[in-house]
Parts: structure tokens; C-alpha cells; sequence
């Protein structure tokens, strides 16, 4: 792994720029929904991809590679957007998204199918225990790889969540670095009001894991600290990232209608418009 | 049984150093051997089996052979969906070791017993599920699960079941063997109960009914090529017996096999199992079996109704 002293901001900012034009074109074209919840969270697998994971595309299957586990798997588009442009698989391959007989739909399948998968998720509560799973083998094989997951903040209802944090912490899993995806929202209403999902830094501190809030969207922020993960040797690492639901486009940032809907040719249209101005 | 686990995992962590041993929290001395043989390969992962099951697949992904062990109900249905996922789809080299199955626990209740697991486990695909009748039978389909590519169920006993293969050549994943010799009837089995059968069998040959006792090892695969030549001896009926409910289990999983047999081979297969409601009125194991007509007396009685 070569840590990069110096990170191109500018570069980050129009892959993401490119990729949120994509997932709105897709989204659209082929009726896939949880958009919003992609445009959260694409903020951070850019910066993860291009900067932090110490990855080879055209080797993805090498033993020594760090893991990257979507536990909120409906966040899939934006995932199999990432890998294509990061080299996994060329981006033609995106064109039978949603087709019947594709490989890409609505979550990440098994691995095997698309390169740079790690693991079939989609029931929420899964990636993490299996992202802690690969961790703990590093430790065994004597292997210095790292492991990290994004969760949403609604996934964070699950029980089996809070069951490997606490495992996680119990055995001081250092390797394992958790992103959770705070857009505020889950599938049908406001998290914080559906659960006690408040105060969720201290949920995770409580829980025995180094923790730091970021703003998802904030690309000096994310590998701030993301190297402050890095650096922790006794915990395992939480970084609260608040980020906006729908983020970049107007009219679906923090609107949880953009949890289900795709974009008809008119929003498709202005979403593109605004997209391609903030370039 | 457990004890010949904790034993024989031992004895294969010596040799893997890939082998990585989950427990839910139990199992309190009787891994003190394998901790001190392999300290890092043992992991105490709580009372969160929902977590200890993903995680199991996680280290499967990444080269370890995993061996989760708890008590079968909660290493079976309380994380089934993680076996579903984790382990089946992801073809993860999970063994998942069910402890104190069926009535073992008899007397701890309905929330311990475990009647419902194989029926559920073989509904999901590529999931192996073993059922040995004894020690030797569990260490051979152990040695073969740590080194398969997939996923293994094994259901376990207790402690102190006897011994019941005389064969010990021809133990492991999806091998009939017949258990003692008969030629009117035929008991297929799984599992320590078939010391049960083989007690009905021995008073029945007094009475002048040959009854011949076999152990499936398991109900998935089953073992195809032992059943057809079964079939060739032209018994009055079979009989399965499983310490079980009477859905889904080996008795299912007969009939089914039975019904893709020409119609002309077919004969009847008499079910024994646990009937189809919770069990209230509680007692240790040999008291259960007793009452719902599983141990050597029921079994008799079914064979002789027949």
C-alpha cells in the first residue's frame, strides 16, 4: 500500500461529478431506485477507490488486497459505477443494468460476477459481521490488509449490527474501519425518529470504537479521517459521516421520495442540467 | 459427541492452521485442549449468533476454514438468514456444528429443543446436512467438512452416546451403512437415537421379526446408491426414525426420494418422529422418547402395527 502524501481534490471532485451524471442516467433509463441513497454515500466510495483502498483493479481477487464491503447493498449502483470507472470492468458492461439475464441489479450479487464485489449484500445488518470476519482473517494469516464497510444510518437497526461492534471492540479490531452513511433518512421516514438512532457518534464510542464525524461530502475531511483510522491501533474505527440524501441534484437532496422513485425525462433532464452547471 | 469434537478439532488444528473455531459462549472447559494447541484460532464470539454466523463467512471468504459451535437452535434458525446468505449463497467453506440436538436438552424446554432444523436447513441450496449416529461417524464427516468447498450442517448429540458403527471403513458425507443385519424390515436412521433401533431390533429377532438397522449420516445428499441397493432386498417396508419433527426431515426426505422411484419399485415408509406441536409436559431425553414413542418400545410397537 503506498499512502499518497498528496491527494488531487480537483480530480476526486469530476470523478464524482461524472459518476452522480451516470447513476441519474441509469437510474432513470433502467428504473433503478434508492437513488438518493447512492448520491449519499458516492462521495465516500470516490474518495475510498481512487485514494484510500490499497486495491489493483486488474487483480482483484489478490489475497493481499483491503476489503471493501457495502453493507447498505441497495447502494449497488453507485458501487458497480465506481468499479467500472476504477478499472474493474469496462463501463459498456453498465449498459445491461437492469436487463433481464444482467448481473447488475438492484444489489451486489455473490462474488464471481462482477469483478471487485466482495460480498452479496442487500439484507441490511450483513456486511459488517462479514467485513469483521475478513479483518479477523488478516489477523490469523498474519496478513496486513484492511477491511471497511459502509452502513447506512437506517441499517443501523439492525441487531446484528451492534453485535460485531461489540465484538469488534472486544477483540480490538484495528483493521476495520466502519463509514456510516448519516443521510438522516431510511426507507420511510426520518431515522432518528423511527429509532433511537441519536446520539450516534456516542452510540459507537460507547460500543468501544474510535469514532470521528465527519461531513460525507468533504473530500479533505474523508481522508482526514480516514488517516486518523489508519493511525488508531487499539480500536476499530467509526467515522459518522453526514452527508445529504439525493446529494447534488436540487430538487432530491434531503427528499426521501428519491428513496424509491426514478427519474422521469424532465427530471432527468434538469438533474443533468444542474449537474453538468456545478461543473 | 462433543467431547470427541473438541478432540478431533484439536487434532485438526494442529495440522490447519486455517481452522478457526467460533463458539457462542459454551462449551466452558471443554476447549482448553484446542486453546492451548491453537490460541489464535479460537474465537469466544458472545452470546451473537447473528454476527458469529456473517462473520464465519467473512473468514471463509478470506481462507479460513471456520467451524461455528453452539447449541442447535441457536446456530441454526436463530441465524438462519445469515446461513442463507453468508454461508449457502456465498458457497463460504462454513461448517456450522448444531450441539445437543433434537431432545438432548429435553428437559430445558421447547426454546432448546430442536425439531424443526433439518427441515429448514435442506430447504436451502447447497447447504449439506449431516446427522451422525455416533462418534467415529461425526469425526469422519467433520475431517471431509473443514476441507469442502461449501457449506456443512452437522446436528449433533450430547455426551456419552455409545458407539454404533461396526464399520469404520466406510464413515463420512452422504454413506449409508447398515448398522446390523435384518431382512423382514428396514429402520433408516439418523442420528444417536439409532441406539434405539438397534435396541428394537435385538428384541424383535427374540421374537421372531427381523428388523435391519441403517444410518444415513445425514438427509442431505442422501445417499442414492445405498437406498437403491436397499431397495433391491425386497423388505415389507422401511421405516425411518429421527429425533425430529415429522415434517420435513428424513421421513420427507425418503418419500420424496420415493416417489421418483418407478411406480412398480415403490413400498411404504412408515414415518417416526416427533409429532407436530410443542412439547409441554417435560422430562430428560430417555423420558421424551419414551412418551412420543421414539425409543425401543415405540418402535416396536410401530413395527408390529404395521
Amino acid at each position: 500500500m503506498t499512502i499518497k502524501s498528496q491527494v488531487n481534490f480537483s480530480n476526486l471532485d469530476q470523478i464524482a461529478r461524472k459518476l452522480r451524471k451516470r447513476l441519474v442516467k441509469t437510474s432513470s433509463s433502467a428504473k433503478i431506485p434508492h437513488l438518493g441513497s447512492c448520491l449519499s454515500c458516492l462521495d465516500l466510495l470516490v474518495y475510498l477507490y481512487w485514494e484510500e483502498l490499497s486495491i489493483n483493479p486488474k487483480d482483484p481477487a489478490n489475497p493481499d488486497r483491503d476489503r471493501f464491503l457495502l453493507s447498505k447493498g441497495h447502494g449497488a449502483p453507485v458501487l458497480f459505477q465506481v468499479l467500472a470507472e476504477r478499472g474493474y470492468y469496462s463501463i459498456n458492461r453498465l449498459e445491461d443494468f437492469g436487463k433481464p439475464g444482467s448481473v447488475f441489479h438492484e444489489h451486489p450479487p455473490k462474488p464471481g460476477y462482477i469483478p471487485g464485489v466482495e460480498a452479496a449484500t442487500g439484507s441490511l445488518g450483513h456486511g459488517l459481521p462479514m467485513a469483521l470476519g475478513m479483518a479477523l482473517a488478516a489477523r490469523i494469516l498474519d496478513k496486513s490488509y484492511r477491511c471497511y464497510a459502509i452502513l447506512g444510518d437506517g441499517e443501523c437497526n439492525e441487531g446484528s449490527i451492534w453485535e460485531a461492534a461489540m465484538l469488534a471492540s472486544g477483540i480490538k479490531l484495528s483493521d476495520l474501519t466502519v463509514i456510516i452513511d448519516f443521510n438522516k433518512w431510511q426507507a420511510t421516514g426520518r431515522s432518528r425518529e423511527i429509532m433511537t438512532l441519536d446520539p450516534l457518534a456516542s452510540k459507537w464510542e460507547s460500543f468501544g470504537w474510535h469514532v470521528q464525524e465527519i461531513n460525507g461530502h468533504d473530500f479533505y475531511q474523508i481522508k482526514h479521517a480516514l488517516n486518523n483510522a489508519r493511525d488508531e491501533k487499539n480500536k476499530p474505527s467509526a467515522i459518522v459521516a453526514n452527508t445529504i440524501k439525493g446529494k447534488g441534484v436540487s430538487f432530491m437532496e434531503d427528499n426521501n421520495n428519491w428513496h424509491y422513485k426514478t427519474p422521469n425525462e424532465q427530471e432527468l433532464n434538469s438533474a443533468i442540467k444542474e449537474l453538468e452547471v456545478s461543473q | 459427541m462433543r467431547d470427541a469434537f473438541a478432540k478431533e478439532m484439536t487434532n485438526l488444528a494442529s495440522k490447519m492452521n486455517n481452522l478457526v473455531l467460533l463458539s457462542g459462549d459454551i462449551g466452558n472447559r471443554m476447549f482448553d485442549e484446542f486453546k492451548k494447541t491453537a490460541p489464535n484460532q479460537f474465537v469466544n464470539c458472545g452470546i451473537a449468533e447473528a454476527n458469529m454466523m456473517s462473520m464465519a463467512s467473512g473468514l471463509a471468504l478470506s481462507g479460513m476454514r471456520p467451524v461455528v459451535y453452539t447449541i442447535t437452535p441457536f446456530t441454526t434458525t436463530r441465524c438462519l438468514e445469515q446461513i442463507k446468505v453468508g454461508a449457502a449463497y456465498h458457497e463460504a467453506p462454513v461448517v456450522i456444528i448444531g450441539t445437543g440436538s433434537g431432545l438432548s436438552y429435553s428437559e430445558l424446554g421447547p426454546t432448546h429443543h430442536s425439531l424443526e432444523d433439518m427441515a429448514i436447513l435442506r430447504s436451502i441450496p447447497g447447504l449439506r446436512v449431516l446427522a451422525p449416529a455416533d462418534k467415529n461417524e461425526l469425526i469422519a464427516q467433520l475431517r471431509e467438512a473443514v476441507k469442502f468447498n461449501g457449506p456443512t450442517y452437522i446436528r449433533i448429540g450430547k455426551k456419552g452416546e455409545p458407539n454404533l458403527h461396526t464399520n469404520l471403513n466406510n464413515l463420512g458425507i452422504c454413506q449409508g451403512n447398515l448398522l446390523r443385519e435384518g431382512d423382514q424390515y428396514l429402520l433408516l436412521g439418523v442420528g444417536p437415537i439409532l441406539s434405539e433401533a438397534i435396541e428394537a431390533s435385538k428384541i424383535l429377532e427374540e421374537q421372531g421379526i427381523s428388523l435391519g438397522v441403517a444410518s444415513l449420516g445425514g438427509i442431505k445428499p442422501i445417499d442414492d446408491n445405498f437406498l437403491k441397493s436397499m431397495l433391491k432386498k425386497k423388505f415389507k417396508a422401511w421405516i425411518s426414525l429421527e429425533e425430529h419433527g415429522i415434517i420435513g426431515g428424513l421421513g420427507t426426505a425418503l418419500l420424496e426420494w420415493m416417489s421418483e422411484i418407478s411406480l412398480d419399485k415403490r413400498i411404504r415408509i412408515k414415518r417416526i418422529g416427533v409429532p407436530d406441536k410443542f412439547i409441554h409436559e417435560l422430562g430428560n431425553q430417555i423420558y421424551t422418547r419414551k412418551k412420543l414413542g421414539l425409543d425401543s418400545t415405540g418402535i416396536i410397537n410401530t413395527i408390529k402395527s404395521l
